[in-house]
């Protein structure tokens, strides 16, 4: 592979100026940035109810906010953490600016509908913005009915419609991803020769193609029926309101996947380069992740066991989600071979990944523990569910979101972020995160409710352990905001690999020119290989 | 007669490679449309189990002498988008144009029946929600067939609305020779999504209109 | 696909037109008697039968690439896990004693 000159080109950042070069931009590395600004403003909307939520949770009784107000406070927490932020983070982001490069290409297939589908995402994030501003929703990310559909007195269409149009954000961005891994890849880089990252969003985009469409749909339904009264998930009228959490769940369980896969590509991208290791087991961990979008599909009904689902369905479920724990325990084990006799370092984002290791097996675990029927009955709607998810959600796609971001900021920008104070910073949200979730399993096993403001005085110290602990995590993200814009002006220059990683994507100039590659790269060596990985030494 | 050139995009190597991607992200594109159907289609299936009766007799509501032309007219407009590929591929602008023509009004004759149908549910009040008086001794959840019906034949119609737009852009284009031997991928991915709307139809008429249809066709 | 090598003769389309018509007429007709159960089965089995024709004709995935027969089965696929599991549901409920149906 030749290396291509940085110096006559000007990078993609350079060369055109303004705004509308920017908002018009059919290059994804631009585009990948726009959604950055995108993700970034919604993470911080989310984190901002987060922090009310807590606060709130000081103390027993409900005296911050009143009930009405709690539920809208959790609703758009919920809401925009998980649409705008989790799902589009690693792959708008980092997927857009990463995989063209990774496999050789110029762009992805579809230049114009890469950059529809930031319109489309921030479309969406407007008018969810507006049903916020406007008063707000109180229905629970979840928008169960019958409340939602009948008998909810919140802004319910606004905040919908504004995921069912960012529901196509993700729909296109699939179809491109798709497209793309199948036809643009450099000669001679067969499927198995692909950075684990690709594979992680060539699955993740099956899901956001098969499943994304159903929440469309099943929206529309909740609006049809909010504005008409037609009966279809009203039991007064017919309707059975269960349909609804079969509808809902079919899509946003996979999308868990969606948010988790992509981490998981991350991860092992990190991994590889932090052991100076190819990653053992390449094959099995590349069919994991198709697994576990197959099998993903077949498990949402492990949300319903107390639903007033059929119990015999409720057994099927709870079968087939101990089966999709497995591909994910086999990653995990993956990783950690690819660990054993590597030469290790613990640069910012290698942290970042062993904090996912650690944080998702337990994420993962405790999913098992709700997989079991008999305990769901027990922990369903409890703590012990939030504090599941967010173990998989925030100590695992977050941490690796921000190990990701890291890793390949010096690429992206050509500046170094701060080192030490990185590593600090990681270790702080490390710190932070398992003070805030850790207490909350046992609060949830204890029996204390979701959703609820008010709690039995017995909990309070967990709460407040549970507070102190955001309070920590908090800083960890604000300061990471804080130091990596810092270093777009003040960070040190970065050379092409600064890492010393292997992959594509490190042959070129950091930051990359607009067309990626002055010729087509030939791809000889299989993935990983660091025979012809140059190793820059940095402090 | 302006010449045809193939538009070979700066991040393809070759005009193969474009059309093979734009086919892929095409028929990616269909999967999730199969899946936003699916959505309806389970929904009706569920509540087709829960309630046969209510979909039986809603389902003789439903004019099927009317129903079944439809379905011809709909097919004949897969004829016609179909050979309008076809001249597409052979280099026939014109006469692709033309096609795509015949296809515009034998949509608009299927969207102007399914009009008359809704009018006349409208008169007989059978649009829950809007209008709903059934009549006496109808069967109680007769509102869930109904608002499937409008529901489903609702988005289908919406998505023929957005392919008479597509029709009407990728005519012109044809008709002032854009499209050739070696490129005509935008009048194929229109067929492709014209064949996908006839497929949901082929599915919904028999579901919807023939439900124990002994009983005669009402109108 | 797009290989625009692959042009179907006139013929096969108006047969597979034909056809479709034929279906058309065929399943009309044999919804105006009551077979029971197997009415379903024979609409979906005709309706079946159409969707194939256009689909590998019209759409010409007959003459097409591996990776677009799976892309046209894969939707179709995806919903039938969701009818299976969602019956596996519905179809096993036990009433309760005291509620309407």
């Amino acid at each position: 592979m030749s290396a291509p000159h940085a110096g006559e080109r000007p990078s993609y950042l350079g060369g055109e100026y303004g705004l509308r070069s920017w908002l018009l931009t059919l290059d994804h590395k631009r585009i990948g940035l726009l959604y950055l600004m995108g993700v970034s403003a919604f993470f911080l909307v989310g984190g901002a109810f987060a922090v009310l939520i807590r606060l709130e949770l000081l103390t027993p009784s409900g005296d911050l906010f009143q009930s009405e107000t709690y539920n809208k406070l959790f609703t758009l927490h919920g809401i925009f953490m998980i649409f705008f932020f989790l799902l589009p983070s690693i792959p708008a982001v980092l997927g857009n600016f990463l995989l063209p490069l990774m496999i050789g290409a110029r762009d992805l297939a579809f230049p114009r509908i890469n950059l529809l589908s930031w319109y489309i995402y921030m479309v969406g994030g407007l008018f969810t913005t507006y049903a916020m501003l406007a008063g707000g929703v109180d229905t629970g990310w979840t928008f169960y009915t019958p409340y939602s559909s009948t008998y909810a007195n919140s802004h319910v269409i606004a905040a919908a419609l504004g995921i069912f149009i960012s529901g196509f954000s993700s729909i296109l961005t699939g179809v491109n991803f798709i497209a793309t891994i199948h036809k643009l890849r450099a000669p001679g880089l067969t499927w198995f020769r692909l950075p684990l990252f690709v594979w992680a969003h060539y699955a993740t985009s099956l899901i956001m193609v098969l499943g994304t469409p159903v929440i469309a749909i099943t929206i529309l339904l909740v609006a049809v029926e909010r504005l008409f009264h037609v009966g279809i998930f009203d039991p007064a009228l017919g309707g059975d309101p269960v349909l609804f959490q079969h509808l809902f769940w079919f899509y946003s369980h996979p999308a868990v996947y969606i948010m988790i896969l992509p981490a998981m590509g991350v991860i092992s991208e990190v991994i590889a380069c932090f052991s100076r290791k190819r990653v053992f087991g390449y094959k099995i961990v590349a069919f994991s992740s198709l697994a576990i979008a197959v099998l993903g599909f077949l498990v949402w009904g492990h949300h319903m066991f107390v639903s007033g689902q059929s119990v015999y369905a409720g057994v099927v479920f709870s079968l087939l989600s101990f089966l999709v724990a497995i591909p994910s325990a086999v990653k995990v084990f993956n990783w950690t071979a690819t660990l054993y006799r590597g030469s290790i370092s613990f640069e910012a984002p290698m942290l970042y990944a062993l904090g996912f290791i650690g944080l998702f097996t337990i994420g993962g675990l405790t999913g098992i523990f709700l997989a079991t029927l008999a305990v769901d009955v027990h922990v369903h709607d409890t703590y012990f569910v939030v504090a599941h998810f967010h173990f998989v959600m925030v100590g695992g796609a977050v941490m690796a979101y921000l190990g990701g971001l890291h890793f390949w900021w010096p690429k992206m920008f050509g500046r170094l972020y701060p080192e030490m104070l990185a590593r600090v910073t990681a270790v702080i949200v490390f710190v932070g995160f398992n003070l805030t979730f850790l207490p909350q399993f046992v609060l949830g096993y204890l029996g204390m409710p979701r959703r609820y403001h008010v709690y039995p005085d017995e909990f309070q110290v967990l709460n407040v352990l549970s507070t102190a602990g955001a309070s920590i995590l908090g800083l960890g993200f604000l300061m990471s905001a804080a130091y990596l814009p810092w270093s777009l002006r003040f960070g040190k220059k970065a050379g092409r690999n600064p890492f010393g990683a292997a992959g594509l994507e490190w042959t070129t100039a950091s930051p990359p020119m607009a067309h990626n590659f002055e010729s087509v790269p030939e791809v000889q060596g299989e993935a990983y290989e660091r025979e012809h990985v140059e190793e820059e030494l940095h402090v | 007669m302006s010449e045809t050139r193939a538009v070979l995009a700066h991040h393809f190597e070759s005009l193969e490679q474009q059309n093979e991607a734009a086919a892929i992200g095409m028929w990616a594109f269909l999967v999730q449309e199969v899946m936003f159907f699916g959505g309806l289609f389970t929904t009706y299936l569920v509540y087709r189990v829960l309630h046969p009766g209510a979909f039986a007799e809603g389902s003789a509501h439903l004019p099927v002498a009317l129903g079944t032309a439809n379905t011809a007219v709909l097919i004949g407009s897969s004829l016609t988008m179909a050979l309008g590929v076809r001249a597409a591929q052979l280099g026939r602008g014109r006469q692709c144009a033309l096609f795509l023509a015949a296809t515009i009004v034998l949509a608009f004759a299927f969207l102007g029946v399914k009009g008359v149908e809704y009018a006349e549910k409208w008169e007989h009040g059978l649009i829950p929600g809007v209008r709903w008086s059934p009549e006496a001794g109808a069967d109680a959840r007769l509102n869930l067939f109904f608002a499937l019906y409008f529901v489903m034949t609702g988005c289908h119609a919406l998505h023929m609305l957005v392919g008479i737009v597509l029709m009407a852009i990728v005519a012109g284009r044809a008709w002032g020779g854009r499209y050739s031997r070696a490129n005509f991928l935008g009048v194929e991915c229109l067929g492709l999504y014209w064949h996908f709307v006839d497929l949901v139809w082929i599915f919904l008429f028999p579901l919807l209109y023939l439900l124990h249809g002994h009983r005669g066709g009402h109108s | 696909m797009s290989e625009s090598g692959h042009v179907l003769p006139l013929r096969v389309y108006f047969a597979v037109f034909t056809a479709l018509l034929a279906g058309t007429a065929l399943t009309t007709w044999v919804a105006t008697h009551d077979l029971g159960p197997w009415n379903d089965l024979v609409a979906l089995s005709i309706a079946g039968t159409k969707a194939t024709l256009v689909i590998l004709y019209f759409m010409h995935v007959r003459y097409a690439s591996r990776l677009i027969w799976i892309f046209s089965l894969a939707g179709f696929l995806w919903l039938m896990l969701f009818f299976v599991l969602i019956l596996a549901d519905y179809q096993t409920r036990v009433p309760v004693p005291g509620w309407a149906g």
